[in-house]
């Protein structure tokens, strides 16, 4: 039987019984007087406290006790001291068992339907999908179910239908709305080449598209795979009070025990008045709202970042993010748009950059590819050059033409000598924001390139909301002092760590966090040492990969504010969950003494129902408050 | 009198809960049956996980059968922390869970508040 129909047919049978109890000052009596009274009872328990019962003594068996334990030991105590009464003509409480498992099960229905709409969210996600797909099959577009797209499959997709699946657009272009799996809202232009989400609705255009990523591999997937994790995961502080729920519910039979003893051998109270005690106690006691607490907060807390496109890792994040007081940021592609372009040519244009695009050819280095790009507009093949050789931290150096041909940063300035011209010109340009890769021919040093990579329009707007919340940001770059000092005056940041040799970022971190406990937010490729040194390692996706392994937050949108909003929200859940586990432990720590009956003086008594009432009510606005994480209010605009 | 017979009874259900439930119970091990490539255990939800700790090989995908008995919503969820899998187990049908064992390990489990646990153990 569902909780919810044992649930109504409790409230149908002890209806009589709290019209009696409520009636019965006033000289009304349910005919058959305790009679009937028994007899409603006896159903009630049957029926709907069978469960508790049955639960209860299958843990006992285990040498387990728990929520199931306490309800069926306290109606179990009302209604059989109540039978006992009811053959020996005395009053008896029978309404006592019937009320406190009508509004138990009350706040269990309340609590199931709750608990579904914390956990929900993620689900929901996986609905997202499509359900067919128009496939190219034997130069005819046919449609497929989902589940027989394969990598390599050519997809047609119209206006108005939803992407399969993970790929690459072979042909056509459009707008697309990717705000279901990246919580962007701005919908996105794609073209030939560009990436496009599974899951994600076209708009405008017609297109056709290579499906890269199938099944479980497709970002929505991954995605779902790691809420799931994170949600099932259990934040550190979690272990204080599973120890404290293993001993919590013999540690209240034995307060109960000791409250009937105190009660009937050293104050002399009846032998009702000290059951009603007893019974109050075992009832109030609840171990369900600290064993709801941490779960329920983290179900809603990811799962709400996680629409953002925030993906919070596990309740270790969370709480580790509380603690952060320095934000360290990688500077290409986390700061900066990550798509550096050529802006200037120093030397002999031409030749510069046949040198430069012959050595950079086969390079991935982001700056590379700006070089490439040049290289194509001026209508440059490259040619790789021949025996590669890698200077360490200053660049690269290969024979072109059998000639020893390099290119690198201005610490190759130890092994060359550059005019007075083009050393100023290189300050200049460095000043300006913009990175200047030296390219040297024979020996000599031919030219300098220039290429910036702006800041991101969030850039600015995210150091300013960091800084406000009393963070303190950090540039970490391997660019030179002057052109990271430009870029870090642009966004507002104050402290710029700049030369960093790409295997030293990790050393620096950890530098910091000898003073306090740091964020670092990277792009997730080169930048895992880093990462996972951090306390709270924050990855930027690049919108389509996303790197699982490295960070404990992951950025699906390429968007700084982001950072700001992941912070807050992670915040906001472990505040949450710290909320939640203080008023359970305030609620058992007041409620179970105040049932003992400790301040009968002052007037303070309660009953079993009003016990269960507040049982009942405890659970619940542990979930209520947990869901109440949807609604608040986040500082930062989402852009 | 019946003062020292409420306090003798008293104490001694005090002396029964604590050696009921804090004193040292031994638990069995269950390992799991090898077919073939595949091993297979079942876990029966009544008041706990019996057997509350399963071996499995590792490297054979294994599966774990749920069927839980107990009519109590405190077991009706069924946490794998390391898996990420949080599955509902429906009342008197069997559920099988897919168990990762790749790397060996104790991988412990629970109900959805974490008051009840079972392990997994892989070697």
């Amino acid at each position: 039987m569902s909780i919810r129909n044992r649930f109504i047919f409790s409230l149908i049978v002890s209806t009589p019984i709290l019209i009696n109890m409520v009636a019965s000052p006033f000289g009304f009596g349910l005919p058959g007087g305790m009679w009937t009274q028994f007899l409603l009872t006896t159903a009630v328990m049957a029926v709907s406290g069978r469960a508790f019962i049955q639960s209860a003594w299958a843990s006992f068996r285990h040498h387990h006790a728990n929520m199931d334990t306490l309800v069926a030991i306290g109606t179990g105590t009302a209604y059989l001291y109540s039978i006992y009464a009811m053959f020996s003509n005395q009053d008896v409480f029978f309404e006592d068992a019937a009320l406190v498992i009508t509004l138990i099960l009350l706040g269990q229905v309340f609590e199931e339907n709750m608990k579904r709409n914390a956990s929900g969210a993620v689900a929901k996600l996986l609905d997202l999908q499509a359900k067919e797909a128009e496939v190219l099959r034997g130069g005819e577009i046919i449609k497929v179910p989902m589940a027989e797209v394969v990598v390599g499959d050519i997809l047609r997709v119209k206006p108005g239908q939803k992407i399969a699946v993970d790929g690459v657009i072979t042909e056509g272009s459009s707008t697309i709305d990717e705000s279901m799996v990246t919580g962007e809202s701005m919908p996105t232009e794609k073209k030939v080449d560009d990436t496009v989400i599974g899951s994600t609705m076209n708009s405008t255009g017609t297109f056709m598209f290579k499906a890269s990523k199938v099944g479980n591999d497709t970002l929505l997937a991954q995605i779902v795979e790691m809420v799931k994790k994170a949600q099932t995961s259990h934040a550190p502080i979690q272990k204080t009070v599973d120890k404290i729920s293993d001993i919590f519910v013999p540690a209240v039979l034995i307060i109960a025990i000791l409250a009937f003893f105190v009660w009937y051998v050293l104050l002399g109270a009846s032998v009702v008045t000290a059951m009603l005690f007893t019974v109050s106690v075992i009832i109030i006691a609840c171990p369900c709202a600290l064993g709801i607490a941490t779960p329920t907060a983290l179900m809603v807390g990811t799962g709400r970042s996680a629409k953002m496109g925030i993906l919070i890792k596990n309740g270790e994040v969370l709480e580790a993010v509380n603690t952060i007081k320095t934000v360290v940021f990688d500077k290409t592609g986390t700061i900066t748009v990550g798509k550096p372009k050529v802006t200037d040519i120093i030397g002999d244009e031409q030749m510069v950059l046949d040198v430069a695009a012959n050595l950079e050819a086969s390079s991935e280095h982001p700056l590379a590819a700006a070089v490439l790009e040049k290289a194509k507009e001026q209508g440059i093949t490259p040619n790789a050059a021949q025996n590669f050789k890698a200077i360490e931290g200053k660049g690269v150096q290969a024979q072109i033409n059998g000639k020893k041909a390099f290119i690198g940063n201005d610490k190759l300035l130890d092994n060359y000598n550059l005019t007075d011209q083009l050393t100023a010109k290189m300050v200049q340009l460095q000043s300006e924001a913009k990175t200047v890769v030296i390219v040297g021919y024979d020996d000599k040093i031919v030219g300098l390139i220039a290429i910036q990579d702006a800041p991101k329009q969030s850039s600015a707007t995210a150091i300013a909301a960091l800084k406000k919340r009393g963070l303190r940001p950090v540039m970490l770059t391997g660019d030179n002092e002057r052109v990271a000092r430009a870029i870090a005056d642009q966004v507002g940041i104050d402290e710029v760590i700049a030369d960093v040799l790409p295997g030293d970022k990790a050393d620096h971190v950890k530098q910091l966090q000898q003073q306090a406990p740091v964020a670092f937010v990277g792009d997730g490729i080169n930048d895992a040492p880093a990462l996972t040194t951090a306390d709270v390692g924050i990855a930027m996706g690049s919108g389509t990969d996303i790197a699982i392994e490295s960070g404990g937050i992951i950025l699906v949108k390429n968007n700084l504010l982001d950072v700001v909003n992941a912070l807050e929200l992670s915040q906001k859940t472990f505040n949450r969950i710290k909320l939640n586990l203080f008023w359970a432990f305030i609620y058992n720590s007041l409620g179970i003494p105040v049932a003992a009956g400790i301040f009968v003086g002052l007037g303070l008594i309660l009953s079993p129902e009003l016990a269960g009432l507040g049982m009942a009510l405890s659970s619940l606005s542990v979930v209520a408050s947990s869901l109440m994480l949807n609604k608040t209010k986040l500082t930062t605009v989402t852009a | 009198m019946d003062k020292i017979l409420v306090t003798i009874i008293a104490g001694l259900l005090v002396g029964f809960i604590v050696w009921w439930f804090f004193g040292k119970h031994v638990t069995k091990e269950v390992a799991a049956d090898v077919t073939g490539n595949e091993q297979d255990v079942s876990v029966i939800v009544n008041g706990g996980y019996t057997p509350s700790t399963v071996v499995l090989k590792r490297g054979i995908p294994a599966q774990i059968t749920f069927n839980r008995k107990d009519p109590s919503s405190c077991l009706e969820q069924v946490v794998f922390e390391d898996f990420g899998i949080n599955d509902f187990l429906p009342q008197n049908k069997d559920h099988a869970i897919d168990i990762d064992t790749s790397k060996p390990g104790e991988y412990s489990y629970a109900c959805g508040m974490n008051m009840f646990h079972g392990k997994v153990i892989v070697k």
